[in-house]
């Protein structure tokens, strides 16, 4: 288990006289985990606007004549400016490209993690749900002390756990409506062609959801941790390590 | 606090992926050329890795079908024969003995009959039958030459073309198809004969055939050439 953090390093909140705690720089993320997160940001970005590209030739789910899934978006077009590829060609030979380095990335960390231990950190496990709801609480203002906590709190954990998991789902959808015939067991997996492609479409929005709620709690919660995700370096709040 | 350094370095991930997401873009000439060699290397991924020359496509109850396929042409209007008494498939290119079939030369031969998924590269998919002969069926009687690695469909509307590799042809779900739906296979889904497989897009099936050239070049085609996969296999 996780070791309590070392009342030096929390924020505590100082006398006005005292000098203000200067918390201690720490290494935080490999260059590997730096890597494929950017990579796999940069990359995601364009598997999503040639996607919503090719979503634009057929803009619905379900066999031809019905009945059609429940899609906000059926027969909608997305904005150009979010669109990549121009035309259906350009958007399959975009996404056709990209799939290679997202899944090359994607395997790349996944191996890190198991090699290091690190996974040990990122998975959520059931142990963690105590956790999980107590970081809730703080959140909600029910609690007043941040909930000690190793490198990632449990809702940190059980975040990254689903975007691992909602990767690893967008890539074998991709694969069953990419190969119906010749993967015709991992598309029947999924409840056949047009379900695969309607949870490889709905990927998109948990993953565009993920993003925004991400990039808002690290400006809100901890922003020395985007420093951290470039550099490797940390100093801030929660300096703790597993 | 984000350092400078750290900011540029953040600068320089995020500015390429808003640039080319702002654009719309297939690529540019620049980058065009990178994607389609890409394309390459996913058609020999089709070919050589995923595809199975034996694997046979779901077949589903005749119940299944779905009500309307939607008919896709080139030309402004249907393609129609002037005169189909005289319509001919030519099989020819480098084959030991080319040969020239009526649609009735085609019906004596052995029929095949599936109801299967069709796929649409657009992303919508639909149900229906098909019969016809075998392509491997019409190969073995022509008897290609060894250099033959390719066969070019060609059709009469517009001159629309596909090629495709020999295995996918030699597929037992590769036919001719001249009825669809336990009727003779209509005009707006390639009458008199048109290439059907459910291991290939729809875009591959070339409609309205005229003629089948063995070759030892990879054929182009109507829309691989304007940049979708050549493969096209699914």
């Amino acid at each position: 288990m996780t070791a309590p953090t070392p009342a030096s390093t929390r924020p505590a909140p100082t006398p006005a006289t005292a000098a203000p705690v200067t918390p201690a720089l720490v290494k935080r993320h490999h260059w590997i985990v730096r890597l494929t997160h950017w990579a796999t940001f940069v990359l995601l970005v364009g598997m999503i606007g040639s996607g919503l590209q090719i979503y634009t030739a057929y803009a619905r789910f379900g066999e031809r004549g019905g009945p059609y899934y429940i899609n906000p978006f059926q027969d909608r077009e997305f904005p150009r400016s979010i669109r990549l590829g121009g035309w259906l060609a350009g958007g399959l030979n975009w996404h056709f490209t990209l799939m290679w380095p997202f899944i090359a990335a994607g395997l790349f960390y996944l191996s890190y993690l198991v090699v290091s231990g690190e996974w040990r950190s990122l998975l959520f496990r059931p142990r963690d749900i105590r956790g999980a709801i107590e970081m809730q609480k703080y959140y909600l203002r029910l609690r007043k002390e941040h909930p000690a906590q190793g490198k990632h709190n449990p809702l940190q954990k059980l975040a990254y756990t689903f975007i691992i998991f909602l990767g690893v789902l967008s890539v074998l959808t991709g694969f069953a409506i990419y190969k119906p015939t010749q993967l015709a067991w991992l598309t029947a997996l999924f409840g056949g062609f047009q379900a695969a492609r309607y949870w490889h479409f709905w990927a998109v929005w948990f993953f565009t959801a993920f993003l925004v709620v991400h990039v808002i709690l690290v400006f809100v919660v901890d922003p020395a941790s985007l420093r951290a995700m470039i550099t490797g370096w940390y100093r801030g709040r929660f300096p703790s390590h597993d | 606090m984000i350092d400078r350094r750290g900011l540029l370095r953040l600068a320089a991930g995020a500015g390429p992926a808003s640039l080319v997401a702002a654009c719309g873009w297939d690529g540019g000439n620049a980058i065009r050329p990178a994607l389609l060699d890409v394309s390459r290397l996913n058609d020999w991924v089709g070919e050589k890795i995923l595809f199975s020359a034996h694997r046979l496509a779901p077949q589903y109850p005749v119940s299944e079908r779905t009500a309307h396929l939607p008919s896709y042409f080139i030309s402004p209007m249907t393609p129609m024969l002037k005169d189909p008494a005289t319509w001919r498939l030519l099989v020819t290119g480098l084959v030991r003995r080319p040969v020239s079939l009526s649609l009735d030369d085609l019906k004596a031969l052995p029929r095949t009959t599936y109801t299967v998924k069709h796929h649409c590269v657009e992303g919508w998919s639909a149900i229906a039958t098909w019969h016809g002969v075998p392509v491997s069926t019409i190969v073995e009687r022509c008897e290609p030459l060894p250099e033959a690695r390719f066969i070019r469909f060609v059709s009469f509307d517009s001159d629309y073309s596909n090629g495709w590799d020999l295995a996918s042809a030699m597929h037992p779900q590769t036919i001719l198809a001249y009825g669809m739906n336990d009727n003779p296979l209509p005009p707006a889904h390639g009458a008199p004969l048109r290439l059907y497989s459910p291991t290939k897009l729809g875009y591959k099936l070339t409609k309205y055939l005229v003629s089948m050239t063995f070759t030892a070049q990879r054929p182009g085609g109507y829309w691989e050439d304007q940049g979708y996969p050549w493969f096209g296999g699914v």
